[in-house]
């Protein structure tokens, strides 16, 4: 073990691991030292200046963020050169920044606007920059709204989006009194490479990164007698509402969650864990066709390994950098979308309702969801599937526009049908669940028998972050119709975070990996990350999602797809049978090839 | 010009030994303790403006762990005022190389690259050329030891070290925090020694005439000569190469028009000093270090319109990352503006004053923090053109 460094922060001493920086040996002592760039999930930047401290002896003021400690540093985190120095820096930002914080989206949710506060700032120290500035919008995506003149430079989202996800849709561009936030050429989101996942906008510090928000658009659709709106919720909204409403991070929320989305006005809350359970029937069944047709019609044609298609980032990155894996990808279309076909076929017929007075709305972790259910293939029921696309964020705001006290709020459950759901669904929201899920089902579909793992917890393909998990399951003792099947060890691997999905396709793509199911979430942690959770999403704050994931999945009395009554009733009365001819025309696409730049 | 008080030098340009690269021959066959030792006697401090001990950060990097180690060259002369790497580079890049060999074989390194200033492309032919005499002599020596040029893009900034590496990996130049120096994290987060042209000169003479020799030129604190770029209102503008430690009455005596008011020593990141003080003021590390700018100004300059157009200099050539110097210098250069125009307060300077302060001690790299150099210098010694 190295030896620690002892150091003096505001007068007392504290021993710290050597590599350490001083915002981390001070946060250790309690004391908070402001910060605007730093983010716990990216890569140390020290450009904002705002964590700035006195260390002695020393006539600069390091970046805390930056600065390793050293043996017998003293430091002062708020001397008044320390004071003046960061007053200075968060006015110098203010003058640069559109601070018209009444018409902003992240107003009272800004860590500008909270320093400010903090600070006191009153009346400006320096000269407005902003009339002079040429700051565009970029307001064209369907999904992220870029807005130049609430940017402060701190580069998070261009850390994200290189680091996380290996995308760099966003970058630098320019220098000195220009320098800004921009994309390839400047051109708009929605002709880069950018894949809406959001995580930018999860970590922009102000309201420069938002997602296009349509809360009046579904307030309008409430209160239209005309229209039954029918809602889905994702199995990660369920674990994280509860932070936007200030709830501490990993307590389940799910009853609450109903009843918020009925007092609302909702005129049916449903959820997407039903379509999340008949992915997998459908998603399963499709993975022991293609092994079928490799395996014993021996087609060289046969597209494995198969990759799930429930991320919408990761079915827009796919697009951009490995089209020719598209005929890898699962012909599913992810839950949201599957709900939405039905919700104005199946569902309507069953309610007898006209689907043109329908208004399909989804709660989702994802801002990337907003995107897809904007694409011309989620159509397939002959209207627009999927109508308004919310995220967990919205949700939050909705809540409180309509003056409920949330925690106070009964349990109450989801409606019927389209309602019911299980284990294997509500793991749907982090990394490895789709997997698990799927393995679930597919395991005792080919033997007859449960997967035998303690309490159906297949840990090994339980995805960790950073990680790209690979695992494989030996399937013994078939039932005599899946004989092919005997001794086959199915490979698969679990990838959070669009820097691992790259990571799995290059290998399948220099052929030094050999697979059958790939399973990609877009987001670090899986969907429980995504881009439209409550802000902030951190490293610590994701494993406390992960574990009420885990802990929701445990408390379902149903755990496994297959054992959805609702789900059996669907084929029985509507579908009649996976992959049939019904669930090709609503449940199934395929998506097209872009362009990197 | 001859017969002047300040003492003229030779030693940079003076003319190459008889035999081709004899010193970096015979001081290849030195030890390494021995080159340290000469260079640290030497009291050699870099010539780039920020005078670290040369000596210091050679062997800091050799010390560094790692097997892969690399030489750089700084040339990308992009001080406002200065053009004295490019009159070195055209007379004696012969010395260069051989200071960069020699370097390579002190801390251990294979490879060495020079930085070239985008606008000094046109030297690169006759770079080249030279560049291949090295490498013939160096595969004679047995020294395993190539140089690489590579030319920068335009950006003030990359003559920041670790912003140059940044340059210098595809990167953009943005400079990096520190620590970790480039010593142990330079180029390709190697240990690197990173030195400017003139460094690599100096080094050069060192081995060739012993630091004895060497010492008798300049103060305690500032050894040896500096190649002076002289610009402004001169009637002799040009390269002079000079003893460091002189006084700045005597260097106005002898480049001034006799109407000198204010001379800027170190380029837009250094400082301004006023006819006042020419007199207390030593050129050297002790007193107003220099990169080699001296620039002259007369009576019929506006020091408010020349603090203006460094700080609007300062504006397009921040990097644009840090806060203090991207915001900072914009506010700088419209504050001065609006005292002007009567928009502000004549006390609005002061609150200018207090920021540029708070810039020097927060900003990410040199540039951010050498801003207030020249704006309290020239604020301070000239308020009343700051604000009638």
């Amino acid at each position: 073990m190295s030896k620690k460094i002892n150091l003096t922060i505001d007068g007392i001493t504290i021993s710290v691991e050597p590599g350490s920086t001083i915002l981390e040996a001070a946060r250790q002592l309690n004391i908070h030292i402001p910060t605007l760039c730093y983010h716990e999930d990216l890569c140390v930047a020290g450009n904002c200046r705002v964590c700035v401290v006195e260390q002695e002896n020393v006539k600069t003021l390091p970046a805390s963020c930056a600065m390793p400690v050293s043996e017998g540093m003293v430091i002062h985190t708020n001397s008044m050169k320390v004071r003046l120095a960061r007053k200075h820096i968060v006015e110098l930002l203010l003058s640069e920044h559109n601070a018209d914080c009444t018409k902003c989206y992240k107003n009272g949710n800004c860590e500008l606007q909270s320093l400010a506060s903090q600070m006191l700032t009153g009346d400006h120290m320096f000269l407005d920059l902003v009339p002079e500035k040429k700051y565009s919008i970029d307001m064209f995506n369907t999904a992220i709204i870029k807005d130049d003149s609430r940017c402060i430079r701190c580069q998070r989202c261009v850390r994200t989006c290189e680091e996380l996800q290996s995308v760099s849709a966003l970058g630098v561009a320019y220098k000195g009194d220009k320098m800004k936030i921009s994309t390839f050429f400047e051109n708009p989101l929605f002709e880069v490479v950018c894949t809406n996942c959001g995580q930018c906008v999860n970590r922009c510090p102000t309201g420069a990164l938002i997602e296009r928000n349509y809360i009046d658009s579904v307030w309008d659709a409430i209160y239209d007698p005309t229209k039954h709106v029918v809602v889905q919720t994702a199995p990660a909204v369920r674990i994280a509402l509860g932070e936007a409403l200030g709830i501490p991070p990993g307590k389940i929320v799910t009853g609450k969650m109903v009843a918020a989305l009925k007092r609302l006005g909702f005129s049916a809350v449903l959820d997407t864990d039903f379509t999340a359970d008949l992915t997998i029937i459908e998603e399963g069944n499709e993975l022991l066709t293609r092994l079928k047709k490799a395996i014993v019609d021996k087609d060289p044609n046969v597209s494995l390994p198969m990759a799930t298609s429930c991320s919408p980032g990761w079915i827009k990155f796919i697009e951009h950098t490995f089209p020719e894996f598209l005929g890898n990808l699962s012909t599913c279309k992810s839950p949201q979308q599957m709900f939405g076909a039905l919700a104005k076929t199946y569902y309507a017929q069953k309610r007898k309702l006209d689907p043109k007075d329908i208004v399909s709305v989804s709660i989702m972790p994802c801002t990337a969801k907003k995107f897809e259910a904007n694409r011309p293939e989620m159509r397939s029921s002959g209207y627009k599937d999927v109508d308004y696309v919310l995220t967990t964020r919205e949700l939050g705001i909705m809540i409180k526009q309509a003056g409920l006290e949330f925690e106070e709020l009964p349990d109450e459950h989801f409606d019927s049908i389209m309602g019911s759901s299980t284990g294997a669904a509500v793991i749907f929201g982090t990394t490895g669940g789709v997997m698990e899920a799927a393995l679930r089902t597919v395991y005792e579909v080919v033997t007859g028998r449960e997967i035998p793992f303690e309490g159906l917890n297949i840990t090994p393909v339980r995805g960790t972050e950073n990680e790209v998990r690979e695992a494989s399951v030996k399937i013994e003792k078939t039932l005599p119709e899946w004989s092919f099947l005997e001794g086959v060890e199915v490979k698969c691997v679990v990838a959070n975070g669009l820097a691992n999905a790259k990571k799995v396709m290059q290998s399948v793509k220099d052929g030094t990996a050999n697979y059958h199911f790939i399973e990609i979430m877009a987001c670090p942690g899986g969907c429980l990350g995504g881009g439209g959770q409550p802000i902030p999403t951190n490293r610590d704050i994701r494993s406390k999602r992960k574990a009420a994931i885990y802990e929701e999945d445990m408390g379902m009395p149903i755990r496994k797809s297959h054992d959805n009554p609702e789900v059996q009733l669907i084929y029985k009365e509507f579908l009649e049978k996976p992959l049939g001819h019904k669930s090709h025309e609503l449940l199934h696409t395929h998506y097209s090839p872009r362009k990197r730049y | 010009m001859s017969d002047t008080m300040l003492k003229r030098v030779d030693l940079i340009f003076g003319e190459y030994s008889n035999i081709k690269y004899k010193v970096l021959a015979d001081t290849l066959a030195r030890t390494n303790e021995e080159i340290l030792k000469d260079l640290l006697d030497s009291g050699l401090r870099g010539r780039g403006g920020a005078g670290f001990p040369t000596a210091m950060k050679w062997k800091f990097t050799a010390e560094a762990p790692g097997k892969e180690k690399f030489v750089v060259c700084n040339a990308d002369e992009g001080e406002p005022g200065t053009f004295k790497d490019k009159e070195i580079l055209t007379r004696v890049p012969r010395k260069v190389f051989s200071g960069m060999a020699i370097c390579g074989k002190v801390i251990g390194a294979k490879k060495g690259y020079l930085y070239l200033r985008g606008e000094y492309r046109f030297l690169l032919p006759e770079l080249l050329k030279e560049l291949d005499i090295y490498h013939d002599y160096a595969k004679e020596l047995g020294h395993d030891f190539t140089i690489e040029i590579r030319l920068g893009s335009g950006a003030y900034i990359c003559g920041e070290e670790s912003a140059l590496f940044e340059s210098m990996e595809g990167f953009r130049g943005e400079p990096r925090n520190k620590p970790p120096y480039p010593t142990t994290s330079g180029f390709m987060s190697k240990p690197t020694v990173i030195n400017n042209v003139e460094t690599f000169v100096n080094v050069m003479m060192i081995m060739r005439f012993g630091p004895d020799q060497y010492k008798k030129l300049g103060t305690t604190d500032s050894r040896g000569s500096k190649v002076f770029s002289v610009s402004g209102d001169t009637p002799i503008p040009g390269i002079y190469e000079l003893e460091l430690g002189m006084p700045l009455d005597r260097f106005v005596d002898e480049f001034g028009d006799g109407d000198t008011k204010a001379v800027q020593v170190g380029g837009a990141s250094g400082f301004c000093v006023p006819r006042k003080k020419f007199k207390d003021t030593v050129i050297g590390f002790e007193g107003v270090p220099t990169g080699g700018s001296m620039m002259l100004f007369n009576s019929s300059r506006s020091m408010y319109n020349v603090l203006h157009n460094y700080l609007e200099f300062f504006e397009e050539e921040s990097c644009g990352q840090c806060t203090p110097c991207r915001v900072g210098c914009q506010q700088l250069r419209k504050g001065i503006e609006a005292v002007k125009k009567g928009d502000k307060k004549a006390g609005y300077l002061d609150q200018l004053m207090k920021l540029s302060e708070s810039m020097k001690i927060t900003a990410k790299c040199g540039l951010g923090q050498s801003v207030a150099n020249s704006f309290s210098s020239i604020v301070n010694n000239f308020k009343e053109e700051m604000i009638y």
